[in-house]
């Protein structure tokens, strides 16, 4: 690959996966079956992202790995109605077009593992996206680097990936027990914790895989939720749940314990839910991570036969739309006036200056809200915030 | 002087030194339209990256960057060379994706501004002088 018998795509790709593997002396490439692709908004790409992929597509490269793509800056089929102006929806077209000559499944989703693209357990794979990284290696067991868009199109083309990092059994290990002795009721509250431990391990000097504790159950939106969270707040790629998580059984809890009680978790929640002083939340959104079918599901019953009073997106995946679609689910929530916004999310649709304040179950949602658009946040329980769209 | 150290991105260039003890971030921190510096208060500021050997500790900041460099050398503003004390896969992919050549695990202290470098990506080599 690395001598150019497979086009210059192929060769470029190569390149970058060598030097990573000569930068974190991996001792082989592994091989990957399954790819998750990030750089995919032209709101985060620009001209010159754009311009690469072009290259790429154009230099012959094909996917040998089942690769899906992660959100997009706009609905690709509804764009206009949420209101994006042409000129981005053409560039961001042509992103798409980019991705799917090189045989890229343009899903467009952050929960690539809620259809069709499901790792196994100890299977090496190439995946950014920062919340399915940490919901692959530490709820499928599955084993991945925290890519980049370039270094997963990379794995992509050449279905291979150098072996450091997650990869290596040694370095799953836990370095640090998180006792949880609060009541987490709903995505909200476990997005709270992901806040409550990943800003904890920010603050460390060395890192450290959590193990957490005294969790009784999680579903899989509530996992979902902690794992957007505390890759957001603590840029971990992996943690260990009790009873929970399929490599927790391996490891014994580690003597450095951190306690999160009610109070933390409280302030967590305190320093993401703003008092409107004056202003009033203007932009409701679900779904970041993208919500799954039985999310989809809530929301429905929660506005059968109600009425939205504010701009509310619905961000999911295009398959799971599709399922909305046939179960009657959709036509129910848009008689209700919210809005699918299938392909994308709040946090990478170019939305700057076109809202003041945005109430979510999301903590990654209400990061990016802050830093990227300066919206000021309500972080409410899942059901609270379909309420803030009724009043 | 001649330094063997890895190599990183393939490719030969050679140039006038621009050194600095600080890290660089090519997202937000260097200008695409002008190749000059921007990040408040860094060594740099104000100053052109463009056609000069690039000599610094490591890459920071947004993995958007290696897009940055890419963009850079489609506008021929681009450094001829990248020389790191340790690569990082922001700065490595940028370099590789934009065939600018990149050397790291080099005594970069021993370098001086204006100092004539040549970069030689794929022995891992760089000369001084």
């Amino acid at each position: 690959m690395l001598a150019g018998d497979y086009g210059r795509s192929t060769r470029k790709a190569m390149e970058i996966l060598t030097a990573l593997g000569t930068i974190y002396a991996a001792d082989r490439m592994v091989p990957v079956a399954s790819v998750q692709i990030a750089g995919v908004s032209f709101d985060n790409l620009g001209e010159a992202g754009l311009d690469f992929l072009s290259e790429m597509a154009a230099g012959g490269g094909q996917v040998c790995a089942l690769t899906t793509l992660n959100p997009a800056g706009m609905d690709i089929e509804n764009w206009e109605a949420l209101g994006i102006d042409a000129d981005f929806a053409h560039n961001q077209q042509r992103v798409i077009e980019a991705y799917a000559k090189m045989g890229v499944v343009t899903t467009c989703s952050c929960t690539p593992y809620l259809f069709g693209n499901l790792p196994h357990f100890g299977e090496h794979i190439a995946w950014a996206e920062s919340s399915a990284v940490c919901y692959a290696n530490s709820i499928l067991g599955a084993r991945t680097n925290r890519e980049g868009g370039p270094s997963a199109l990379a794995a992509a083309l050449t279905g291979r990936t150098p072996r450091y990092g997650l990869h290596l059994d040694e370095n799953r290990r836990p370095g640090l027990t998180v006792q949880i002795e609060a009541a987490l009721n709903g995505t909200r509250d476990f997005g709270a914790l992901g806040v409550a431990v990943g800003r904890a391990i920010e603050a460390r000097k060395e890192k450290a895989i959590p193990f957490l504790r005294g969790i009784p159950a999680a579903t899989v939106d509530q996992l979902k939720s902690l794992c957007a969270s505390i890759a957001t707040y603590g840029g971990l790629a992996l943690f260990h749940m009790e009873g929970i998580t399929p490599e927790s059984a391996r490891f014994s809890p580690p003597d450095e314990t951190l306690v999160i009680g009610q109070g933390d978790l409280d302030e967590a929640i305190c320093s993401l839910d703003a008092s409107l002083a004056g202003g009033e939340v203007d932009f409701v959104s679900l779904g970041c991570p993208h919500l799954s079918l039985s999310e989809i599901q809530r929301v429905a019953a929660l506005l059968q036969g109600k009425r939205v009073r504010k701009t509310f997106w619905i961000t999911t995946a295009r398959p799971t739309k599709r399922i909305a679609d046939q179960m009657g689910y959709t036509a129910v929530i848009e008689a209700a006036g919210a809005v699918f916004a299938v392909d994308t999310c709040c946090v990478v649709a170019p939305i700057k200056g076109r809202f003041k304040a945005l109430a979510t179950d999301s903590a990654k949602a209400c990061y990016y809200a802050a830093a990227k658009n300066g919206f000021a946040t309500r972080f409410l329980p899942f059901d609270e915030v379909i309420e803030e769209a009724l009043k | 002087m001649k330094f063997t150290g890895r190599k990183i991105s393939a490719g030969r260039a050679s140039g006038e030194a621009l050194v600095t003890t600080m890290g660089i971030s090519f997202y937000g921190g260097v200008d695409p339209e002008t190749g000059r510096v921007v990040e408040k208060d860094h060594e740099l500021e104000g100053q052109t990256i463009a056609g000069r050997v690039l000599v610094f500790p490591t890459g920071k900041g947004s993995t958007v960057g290696s897009y940055t460099l890419y963009r850079l050398k489609k506008a021929g503003l681009a450094p001829a060379a990248v020389v790191n004390a340790e690569a990082e896969t922001i700065t490595a992919v940028g370099c590789i994706i934009s065939d600018i050549p990149c050397v790291d695990h080099v005594p970069i202290e021993r370098i001086e501004s204006g100092m004539q470098v040549r970069v030689d990506g794929e022995a891992g080599c760089v000369e001084v002088g």
